[in-house]
């Protein structure tokens, strides 16, 4: 395989990615990247995040046999990568520490994030809280009504919500605001972006903060099995756990899966699956599959979880797929929700709905395989978040 | 010869400042749009900036994302923008129409399809907001294949590089946006449009518009004291929706007429 190197110096991904922003943002972007790129020589700043990533989040996250659930199945042998124990209950923490670490290099005492269901907003909030900076995060005003809780936990952490009233008032709209905050304000404030989407660096510095999870990943499963699994399985909603996840496993050939949320069904259109269902455009800074209609206007997305409700989806996905290297596929509400309920039953683990998304993939793929066969699921979050989604569905009213 | 360079040759001779009113097509309503045209040209506009309605405007503030969400209501599409011009050209084949928006409903379209469209509406200029001309080389040609001018933006934060840059592949004119922030924003800092103005002067022989920020006859005047254009935007689009729909017409006309009457006793000799 020839070597992979991308994205090219303005973030292009083949024809995906790239820097599609207001002439109003090009600077910020420019002062981003000489700052990322100079960051990242600084074996210093790779000291401190290793150290923040061990000692705050709790690293290395273990991968788990999950045996009975392997059993039920009765192919494939199911692994599970626990990013669900990290500080905070999701995968979204080991970026926003590389970010705010990155803010604090660059001298801007303020950070600012968009949020859909709430988990990069606390995960925001919480390393705001953690380097002392001033913390404001956007949330569509349907997503304040919807996580309530979440919304709590940021306050708690001593961050402003504002919630925003335009467009379809949800996750897309809230990056707008975002995005709008940061020309207004970018002399003092840093935006931490939560997945592998917007102007390039963001869909390279995200992977690159969230490859820890496919790194341990390499050397975890070779210290227990002795080999590479067959497959890994992410879900993908922006695509920043799968991103972070498939990275180092790029120059292998371990299959690569990406499971978008279907919603209630691909033919009904009310799903969140850009690139099993959408087409290339442009938005939110960088060019990838899009869900929008024949005027080219994005269109609203449907997911159980909210975290995979985005219209968009990163670059590097959209290139991982035009060239064959990773596959996606696309998951529905119900059986995400049965995945969801095996797990708990099974293993006692309760994921998010999102993670349970990829782990009905495994469950759909394991029984066609031989029994020392190996699908790794990275579980990207606890499910704690989604209890009163799940007991509304069971018709159960706290 | 184009339209737009046409017009601003014909400003330069009489010692005049441009005009540039900017309305989102399809607010309040489609059927208004043409007559809106119409009557922005009788009130002293020299080109018009026609806004195309995107469902995620990030570069805009809440006056101009209110009026595209009204227009997105109708359903009003880059087709329908399209359809209006050539509508309004039946009538005026003189005053150069500019569309801003974004890249995706053109990208939807297919970039060709869309050139050989606008340019049979009518179309002259073309400002594609989220296309900076780093990502849009092919397009910039293209357009310019086709006799529409790529209209590209510079700001306070843009490096000399980038001047140079812009104003290498743009064509029309260079549009300097005042301020740091969204459109509609209240800080203009008119000091620093007088620094700016002439370093992009030294870097192309382009016509300048500001905009962002110009509010009323007086920071009209002041810009056009370094600019050769004026573009106002929020403003007229908050004069739209300040009252019933079938009074918009007259109420943007009121609202330009003594802005245009500044311009001219300021600059006309």
């Amino acid at each position: 395989m020839r070597m992979y190197d991308l994205p090219d110096e303005r973030g292009h991904f083949g024809p995906y990615g790239g820097v599609f922003v207001a002439e109003t943002l090009s600077h910020a972007l420019d002062e981003l990247r000489e700052a990322y790129a100079a960051a990242r020589k600084d074996p210093h700043f790779e000291a401190e995040f290793r150290y923040e990533l061990k000692h705050y989040v709790g690293r290395p996250s273990p991968i788990y046999h999950a045996r009975r659930l392997s059993e039920q199945c009765g192919g494939a042998q199911i692994y599970i990568k626990r990013e669900d124990l990290n500080h905070t209950g999701a995968h979204k923490i080991n970026n926003t520490i590389g970010q705010a670490l990155l803010a604090r290099r660059m001298q801007k005492p303020r950070v600012i994030a968009e949020t859909g269901a709430g988990m990069h907003g606390v995960a925001t909030a919480t390393v705001a809280a953690r380097y002392g900076m001033e913390c404001v995060v956007y949330m569509g005003s349907e997503d304040v009504k919807r996580q309530v809780q979440n919304v709590y936990r940021m306050k708690l952490l001593g961050a402003s919500v504002v919630p925003v009233e335009s467009g379809s008032r949800t996750l897309k709209d809230a990056l707008n605001e975002a995005m709008r905050d940061w020309v207004t304000n970018v002399e003092r404030t840093f935006y931490i972006i939560g997945t592998v989407a917007g102007p390039h660096p963001y869909p390279m510095m995200v992977r690159d903060f969230q490859s820890v999870i496919g790194e341990e990943c390499l050397a975890q499963m070779q210290e227990m099995s002795g080999r590479q699994p067959d497959a890994l399985i992410a879900c993908v909603g922006g695509g920043s756990n799968a991103m972070g996840m498939f990275y180092p496993y790029l120059k292998t050939t371990t299959r690569l899966i990406g499971v978008e949320a279907a919603g209630e069904g691909l033919e009904t259109g009310r799903h969140a699956a850009s690139l099993c269902a959408g087409k290339p455009g442009v938005l939110h800074g960088n060019r990838t599959y899009l869900l929008q209609d024949a005027n080219g206007q994005i269109t609203e997305t449907h997911s159980i979880s909210a975290g995979l409700d985005y219209p968009g989806v990163g670059p590097e996905h959209a290139w991982l797929k035009d060239s064959g290297r990773a596959e996606y596929v696309a998951v529905t509400d119900e059986d995400a929700l049965r995945a969801f309920h095996d797990l708990c039953r099974k293993e006692g683990i309760i994921p998010a709905l999102e993670s349970a998304h990829a782990l009905a993939q495994a469950m759909k793929m394991a029984p066609g395989m031989p029994k020392d066969a190996i699908l790794l699921v990275n579980l990207s979050g606890r499910g704690d978040k989604d209890m009163h989604t799940v007991a509304e569905r069971s018709g159960i009213k706290f | 010869m184009s339209r737009i360079a046409a017009r601003f040759e014909e400003l330069r001779r009489a010692k005049r400042k441009a005009l540039i009113p900017y309305i989102t097509a399809g607010d309040p309503h489609p059927s208004i749009t043409v007559p809106l045209l119409r009557a922005l040209v009788e009130a002293g506009a020299d080109i018009v900036e026609l806004g195309v309605p995107f469902s995620d405007p990030m570069a805009d503030g809440p006056v101009i994302q209110r009026s595209g969400e009204r227009a997105l209501k109708h359903g009003v599409g880059l087709a329908d923008v399209l359809r209006m011009v050539g509508e309004f050209r039946r009538a005026d084949s003189t005053t150069p129409i500019v569309l801003m928006g974004y890249a995706n409903p053109i990208e939807a379209m297919g970039t060709t399809q869309f050139l050989r469209t606008a340019k049979a509406a009518g179309i002259d200029g073309v400002i594609v907001v989220d296309y900076p001309p780093e990502e849009c080389a092919e397009f910039s040609a293209a357009a310019k294949e086709h006799d529409i001018d790529p209209i590209f933006l510079l700001a306070p934060t843009s490096t000399d590089k980038r001047i140079h840059d812009v104003a290498r592949c743009g064509s029309g004119y260079l549009y300097y946006v005042s301020l740091r922030g969204v459109t509609g924003a209240a800080h203009l800092d008119l000091s620093d449009v007088a620094a700016r103005i002439p370093k992009i002067r030294a870097a192309t022989h382009l016509p300048i518009g500001v905009g962002f920020g110009i509010r009323d006859a007086e920071s009209a005047r002041r810009v056009a004291e370094t600019a050769d254009a004026v573009v106002i935007g929020s403003r007229i689009i908050q004069e739209i929706e300040a009252g019933a729909a079938d009074q918009a017409v007259s109420r943007v006309k009121a609202f330009l007429k003594p802005i245009r009457e500044a311009l001219d006793a300021s600059f006309t000799q």
